[in-house]
């Protein structure tokens, strides 16, 4: 038996079957599957990677399934539209339609519910809401004990739906309204036995997660997923010295999506920055490598070896990779 | 395809045996004429019809028999099959997996109806015909996880992952290759693998948990292993090392052919929906020398993979007291003619 170090990426065949508005920048899609067969079940916390084909791009954005776990006869995602970023998101937006057909991956779950647990102690962010959308439902299928504290800039949507389900479980602090999130005093009164999970903006992360650190958590405690979209930058070209190919990455794509453009299958998982899964070695370069990931460590960025490619990118005259 | 289910045991009497068909479908473990570890770690994909490659989960003529003799190890031990109270969920994910796979490779022996969380499962080799609900602990008469599992050939174990590890959090263990459940039971991949010569220093282990930890749902893997067992012995726990320990004791010249069976692990990875968990199938497949040899190729490529392996893996493979025998009897079936590539027979 050969060694194989990943299978080819198996993607569903899925139609928009309809298209909720739920503000002015969230839309909610829902996808069922073109030949009929039930989708595989999800886990709370579960993404997809959806392939669009955006004119002559090809884009594969992670969004966290917000439907239900045990829901086999569509997905559901919820995108907030990103007006400076690459594009997914406008073309999400702006483009789609009610019974356009694209491809979706598998479930992959990189923000699982750890059920040692025996408490749950949720907290979002903004449009970081969306992986605890599909926790919830599982966690009150399970009959667990969890809260959710849900940080938002004002009315977003979701609350309504959020209060409607779970009642007092979930609370709400509007920034309009100069409500605060009470961090301290939730990291200061849990029972024994609590884990935190963190998902929403950078700034909100690394405060709750420095918090939890700073108030004594213990790290495997506390959970937490980045939503970190590959940025925009300066267009430049990457030789792949396997495939022996020089590949062009455009200023709105990333380096992994360029290197699946020119028709090479380039492992990938999380598209974020945080699974490790893209790690590509760096032959010899001459500029300087963008390093964005959270992966990697410090040493490795300053090291020049390897590279996250879902989310890094390159500036100067050659870059040179093991792929 | 129909299948006769042998009756036949896997102690006392050993009155287990392969039919022609069996002997052809064997995985033989080795791709060329030596050995030495590999993650070979390959795509659970359908692959030769009619082999063990071609259905997610086998079901072949040992099934009936395999299951009374897991009857038997469960009755005097219960815990063989142990599940850490967090890994209920990744029992019902384990029961759905194989309840589904199983009722699509073979409707003749098993189906599957749902209705919504009621479930009704009919498996006909082993006369079971039950109704229960989804998630509902209370009306199955085992955890979802030992019901599915005294249903299924293989050892299973159930691992948690967390903290950028494995931990062998759940099983059911009792077709093993020596090792206790019992004494793995909460330790991460690299605890529980402690004992294994040579592959730490190859950094074998480090590579393999990298691509478990990145197993995804929908697209299993498999690899092979193998070791050798006197007798056809499916429970060659160190538990009962007392009943079978000294069987190595009973290999002569005369009998080593009859008595040394060749044991293949078929192991598969497949990641688990709602708890995320990885589960770790380790199907055991059994074959006498004898058997093994009216294959030409494998009769040939076995005597040199044996006579040219290093000393450390002989012992760890259960083969250091039997290996000359071993080697003399394999011999005659060497004639030094080269073997094709490929672990399948011309």
């Amino acid at each position: 038996m050969a060694t194989k170090a990943h299978a080819p990426t198996t993607m569903i065949e899925v139609e928009v079957v309809a298209i909720t508005v739920v503000s002015d920048i969230i839309k909610r899609f829902r996808f069922e599957p073109v030949d009929g067969q039930p989708l595989p079940v999800f886990g709370g916390g579960a993404h997809v990677v959806v392939e669009m084909q955006d004119g002559d791009t090809q884009r594969r954005n992670p969004y966290s399934i917000v439907s239900p776990p045990g829901t086999t006869d569509h997905y559901a995602v919820s995108v907030r539209r990103d007006d400076v970023g690459r594009g997914g998101s406008l073309y999400m937006h702006n483009s789609l339609q009610v019974g356009d057909r694209l491809f979706i991956s598998h479930p992959v779950n990189l923000f699982p519910i750890d059920h040692r647990a025996r408490k749950h102690l949720l907290i979002a962010g903004g449009i970081g809401i969306t992986p605890f959308l599909s926790m919830m439902a599982q966690l009150e299928a399970e009959e667990s004990h969890f809260e959710l504290h849900l940080s938002v800039r004002s009315d977003g949507g979701f609350l309504d739906e959020i209060h409607e389900h779970y009642g007092k479980r979930g609370s709400f602090y509007r920034d309009d309204r100069g409500e605060v999130l009470p961090l301290a005093a939730l990291l200061a009164g849990q029972p024994l036995g609590t884990h935190l999970y963190v998902c929403g903006p950078e700034g909100m992360l690394n405060w709750v997660l420095k918090s939890a650190h700073d108030a004594g958590w213990p790290s495997q405690n506390v959970h937490y997923e980045r939503f970190l979209a590959p940025p925009v930058g300066t267009p430049y070209e990457v030789l792949l010295a396997v495939s022996n190919i020089t590949v062009k990455v455009s200023a709105q794509q990333s380096m992994l999506e360029a290197i699946e453009a020119a028709g090479i299958d380039a492992p990938y998982m999380c598209r974020g920055g945080a699974c490790g899964q893209c790690e590509t070695k760096v032959l010899s370069f001459d500029g300087e490598l963008l390093h964005n990931d959270h992966f990697l460590t410090d040493d490795e960025h300053a090291g020049g070896q390897k590279i996250m490619p879902c989310v890094s990118r390159f500036q100067g005259r050659e870059l040179v990779l093991e792929r | 395809m129909t299948i006769e289910f042998n009756n036949e045991t896997f102690r006392g009497d050993f009155t287990f045996s392969n039919s022609q068909r069996a002997i052809e479908r064997f995985p033989f473990p080795f791709h060329e004429d030596k050995y030495m570890y590999a993650v070979n770690l390959e795509p659970h994909v359908a692959f030769r019809p009619g082999s063990v490659f071609e259905q997610p989960f086998d079901v072949d003529e040992h099934y009936v028999g395999e299951m009374n003799d897991r009857a038997l190890v469960l009755n005097e031990d219960p815990l063989r099959c142990q599940s850490l109270p967090h890994m209920n969920i990744a029992g019902w994910d384990l029961l759905e997996l194989i309840m589904t796979s199983k009722a699509a490779s073979y409707p003749q022996w098993f189906e599957l109806h749902q209705d919504g969380d009621r479930w009704h499962w009919i498996n006909r080799p082993l006369g079971i015909d039950d109704t229960f609900t989804f998630m509902d602990n209370a009306t199955l008469p085992y955890g979802p996880m030992e019901y599915i599992l005294r249903q299924t050939q293989g050892d299973f174990a159930v691992l948690d992952q967390r903290e950028n590890n494995l931990w062998m959090d759940a099983g059911m263990i009792t077709t093993q290759a020596d090792w206790s459940l019992d004494f793995d039971l909460g330790m991460n991949f690299m605890e529980w693998h402690g004992p294994v010569p040579l592959a730490h220093e190859m950094g074998i282990f480090d590579r393999a948990l990298k691509f478990l930890l990145n197993v995804r749902q929908g697209q299993p893997a498999r690899r092979l292993n193998w070791t050798m067992t006197v007798n056809p012995r499916l429970d060659t726990s160190p538990e009962n090392y007392h009943k079978w320990g000294s069987d190595r004791m009973t290999v002569n010249a005369d009998n080593v052919g009859e008595l040394m069976h060749l044991r293949v692990e078929l192991q598969s990875f497949w990641r688990l929906p709602r708890s995320n968990a990885l589960v770790f199938p380790i199907r055991c497949f059994l074959i006498s020398l004898q058997d093994l040899a009216t294959v030409p190729k494998w009769g040939r490529r076995f005597h040199r993979v044996i006579r040219d392996l290093p000393n450390e893996l002989a012992d760890y493979k259960g083969l250091t007291i039997t290996r000359p025998y071993v080697i003399e009897y394999m011999s005659q079936f060497d004639d030094g003619a080269e073997t094709s590539p490929g672990i399948f027979a011309d």
